[in-house]
């Protein structure tokens, strides 16, 4: 535990030292915000869909209504400091934790399937919500958020989430979580209140990925709701599904590869979708828990290994 | 008080009757075996009773409790726990993860507790390792914790369901034919077992089974079934010679 | 009233176009219990079949709709043979994004190939409308759309209920073990399924981009979702069920559309809404049976 506190600690001391001295710039330093925000949202999608099993198809629209909120809120509230920020986040994590609730009790109350046709029909209606109101200034998009995320918040919050949802699977709750994942039926008969689990997890991966959308709201400074869209979705699944449905690791390595992936290579952009296509098929087919399965990196397990080698 | 009293349970699948005016009492401790041909709605009658379907008409009561129609996990809570036919396993947790899991509802710590590590989750956790351990240790199987639940062999399966059926505490514990696919010595093993774990847990034990000879030697009750009806109840002796029942499993 | 009637027609008529797609959803989780997320784009591959050739070949509607339905019935076991059949032991959650993967293949392959935008689609010649009563009238389209329709599910229902292979349908879907043992080719039967669906698709995407005449590469997503709706509403995986369901719901779009204010950018959302309630109050459909997991 105090080891992995350290390398954490010594990365973001590396990105900062690299960001004081130049050889990371401005552009560089918006990406690393960008990779902290998708990173989020992908240890949450993690928890929906590779943990308690549910496929959920509008995690970005649980994203959105954590922006739209903050950033609404910011906006009319005058926030500028960090209490205050934290504050409105929190406000939009609860926002997307509250949709998660109206839109889980019915979906998860059945089948499986059903859970993904109904998170794809909550991102339209968030769309269509987010297109018609005033409040959100419709097409034209919400402007003049305060940027409040730079990358001390975006990295620490990124920290804290991914630690929170390691503790969570780890604790008895988890372990419930994951039993749904793997035979519903024997979960049950062994005590375990599976609805009230899986709408939990859901609820759960909603606020997170509210959390998520107040940092992109306070960093992009506007929102325009065909950010949130289908698409964006479907990128997010595409970044569990290959970093492994199960393990926090993967998703963070394939969020931080995915996210930067297109920014550099600029023509892999035009057939980003086409191949993420065939990726999500392929991967089914040949490698269906992901490269990294269940697997998780712990610098403690390679010390302890490495000492007893020695 | 009976510590598990049916009377008249029945159901209808779409007008299909599987199972009518089903009647059973079981005393604390006892160990009941539920016999009958194949399709006479032995695994029907189980999961009416653990809650998985619900009942069309009749009770059920668990200690004078009225647990008809309700939701499997709480059944569990209030002390019925079960096997299932084709095993359930979960496949891709560990041996002891599997055991752990059974025992969510004897923990309290909260979702604060557990995301924050406090000191209860820590006081919780290493009690149920150690709890989970023993438990494993009693079916000879506490070396292969960490192994893969999916990997082990079949038998050791079956064991490790009972396992983990023990964890959530039973007063009753409800076996499906678990002697399935084993050999005549890996089952006569199994039935040592189930006489074990009757006198260490102190619990009712009621066992599906359709070879009855294999039943009659541990059971002090047993209840016949056939084409969804309780053709007879008795001790075994009674059982063996009553014309109905040999007259149901000649004509298998 | 005659604003009523008139908006009844229209919502027939989108509804039967809605009930041929649902068809093909409902057809295939009756057998292999997956939602195929690809159907919708099925609809789209479909409409630009026609598309290409009547415009490029000057080809007539009658054969050129024909073609493609058997080019999206190859579509349909060309899918199911590549990327579900290698999965129809696996996980739920697996075959689910394995079709998503399917749909999204097709739309950014088409994107590709035509680019994202909009192509006209050429008119049939049925642009005219006929009076019914007092000054309500209906286009020739609306009429022609909802006989088309009608007559391509009573076909259906005939090939279900009185083929060898129809039977062997019904089998499958009922228990798949036990149909092999009675002699069924279960991998034959599922691929008939599938190239049965796909080729009523095909029918779906003609009417569908004559009456709103444009094709493009994400044209079947909001189809496919609003048919899927549909097969929902009625009970996925009872063919009855898919037709009403699909004209109930495009009675409903349109009355929304008509008589709420504002109703048009709202419409989407009610449906979706809809959906929602239905699983809240009766999960198993207006004509399906709820029939719990085998334990």
């Amino acid at each position: 535990m105090k080891l992995n506190i350290a390398l954490i600690l010594v990365l973001f001391g590396v990105l900062t030292l690299l960001m004081e001295i130049g050889i990371l710039n401005n552009f560089h330093r918006g990406l690393l915000v960008l990779v902290c925000i998708n990173v989020i949202l992908a240890v949450s999608l993690n928890l929906s869909a590779g943990f308690l099993g549910q496929l959920v198809l509008g995690h970005a629209a649980f994203m959105a209504v954590g922006a739209y909120t903050s950033a609404i809120l910011s906006s009319r509230l005058g926030i500028s400091g960090l209490g205050g920020f934290v504050f409105v986040l929190l406000a939009g994590g609860f926002a997307a934790a509250l949709a998660g609730i109206v839109i889980g009790v019915p979906a998860l109350r059945l089948r499986g399937d059903y859970v993904a046709i109904v998170t794809l029909g909550f991102g339209l209606i968030v769309q269509s919500i987010l297109l018609n109101l005033g409040i959100t200034g419709g097409a034209d998009g919400l402007l003049g958020i305060p940027r409040l995320a730079n990358f001390n918040v975006a990295f620490f919050t990124m920290v804290i989430v991914v630690g929170m949802l390691v503790a969570l699977v780890r604790s008895r709750h988890g372990r419930a979580m994951i039993a749904i994942r793997e035979d519903e039926i024997a979960a049950e008969a062994s005590g375990v209140p599976t609805t009230w689990y899986k709408i939990l997890g859901f609820t759960i991966a909603a606020f997170f990925a509210g959390i998520a959308g107040g940092l992109f709201a306070h960093r992009m400074s506007v929102l325009v709701p065909e950010t949130f869209s289908f698409v964006y979705s479907i990128e997010l699944l595409v970044i569990v599904v290959l970093g492994g449905m199960g393990s926090f690791t993967g998703a963070v390595v394939a969020a931080v590869v995915l996210t930067l992936l297109p920014e550099l290579l600029r023509e892999f952009g035009d057939f980003r979708m086409l191949t993420y296509s065939v990726l999500l098929v392929a991967m089914m087919i040949f490698r269906p828990k992901g490269l990294m399965g269940s697997y998780e990196f712990s610098i403690m397990q390679i010390v302890s290994k490495i000492k007893k080698k020695g | 008080m009976p510590l598990l009293e049916v009377t008249g349970m029945g159901v209808d699948f779409g007008g299909l009757r599987a199972l009518s005016d089903f009647e059973i009492t079981i005393e604390e401790g006892e160990l009941v075996g539920l016999i009958g041909p194949n399709g006479a709605g032995k695994t029907t009658a189980f999961n009416l009773l653990t809650g998985v379907y619900e009942p069309t008409e009749g009770e059920i009561k668990l200690q004078g409790i009225s647990i008809g129609g309700k939701k499997p996990y709480y059944i569990n809570n209030l002390g019925i726990a079960r096997t299932f036919q084709n095993i359930r396993l979960f496949k891709g947790l560990s041996v002891i993860e599997n055991v752990k899991t059974a025992f969510h509802a004897s923990m309290s710590y909260g979702l604060i507790s557990g995301i924050f590590r406090l000191p209860k989750f820590w006081r919780e956790e290493k009690a149920i390792h150690d709890e989970a351990l023993e438990l494993l240790d009693v079916f000879g199987m506490a070396d292969m914790a960490d192994a893969n639940a999916g990997n082990l062999p079949y038998g050791k399966q079956r064991q490790l369901e009972i396992a983990r059926a023990l964890a959530t505490h039973p007063k009753l514990l409800l076996l499906d034919e678990p002697a399935a696919g084993m050999n005549p010595s890996e089952t006569q093993l199994l039935m040592d077992t189930i006489q074990l774990i009757r006198e260490r847990f102190k619990i009712a034990i009621l066992l599906i089974e359709h070879d009855m000879k294999l039943v009659m030697g541990i059971c002090q009750r047993m209840v016949v079934l056939d084409y969804g009806m309780v053709i007879a109840t008795g001790r075994p002796e009674e059982i063996k010679n009553n014309p109905r029942v040999i007259e149901a499993y000649l004509g298998e | 009233m005659e604003m009523f009637v008139m908006q009844l027609i229209n919502g027939l008529s989108i509804g039967s176009i809605y009930a041929l797609v649902a068809l093909g959803y409902t057809m295939v989780y009756g057998i292999v219990k997956l939602i195929n997320f690809a159907h919708g784009d099925v609809i789209m591959v479909g409409a630009y079949i026609i598309f290409l050739l009547v415009m490029y070949t000057g080809m007539h509607f009658v054969p050129a709709v024909l073609i493609a339905m058997a080019g999206c019935a190859l579509l349909g076991v060309l899918m199911e043979k590549i990327a579900y059949k290698p999965l129809r032991n696996a996980s739920r959650l697996s075959a689910l994004i394995t079709a998503i993967g399917v749909s999204l293949f097709l739309q950014n392959l088409f994107m590709t190939i035509f680019s994202p935008a909009p192509r006209p689609f050429p008119t049939i010649g049925l642009q005219g409308s006929v009076r019914i009563f007092g000054n309500a009238t209906v286009s020739n389209l609306a009429i022609v759309t909802i006989v088309v329709s009608l007559v391509m599910m009573g076909l259906l229902q005939i090939f279900v209920k009185m083929t060898k292979m129809g039977k062997a349908m019904r089998a499958v879907s009922e228990d798949a073990g036990a149909a092999s043992l009675m002699g069924i080719n279960v991998n034959t039967t599922i691929a008939i399924t599938f190239a049965v669906g796909s080729a009523l698709a095909a029918v779906g995407s003609f009417l569908f981009a004559s009456t709103f005449p444009q094709v493009q590469p994400f044209m079947g997503l909001d189809m496919g979702l609003k048919a899927f709706v549909a097969a929902v509403l009625g009970g996925i995986g009872v063919i009855p069920g898919a037709m009403l369901g699909g004209l109930l719901l495009g009675i409903i779009e349109v009355m929304t559309r008509a008589f709420i204010p504002g109703g048009t950018q709202w419409s989407d959302a009610v449906v979706f809404s809809l959906l929602i309630i239905i699983l809240l109050l009766k999960p198993s459909g207006l004509m399906g049976k709820s029939v719990g997991e085998k334990v």
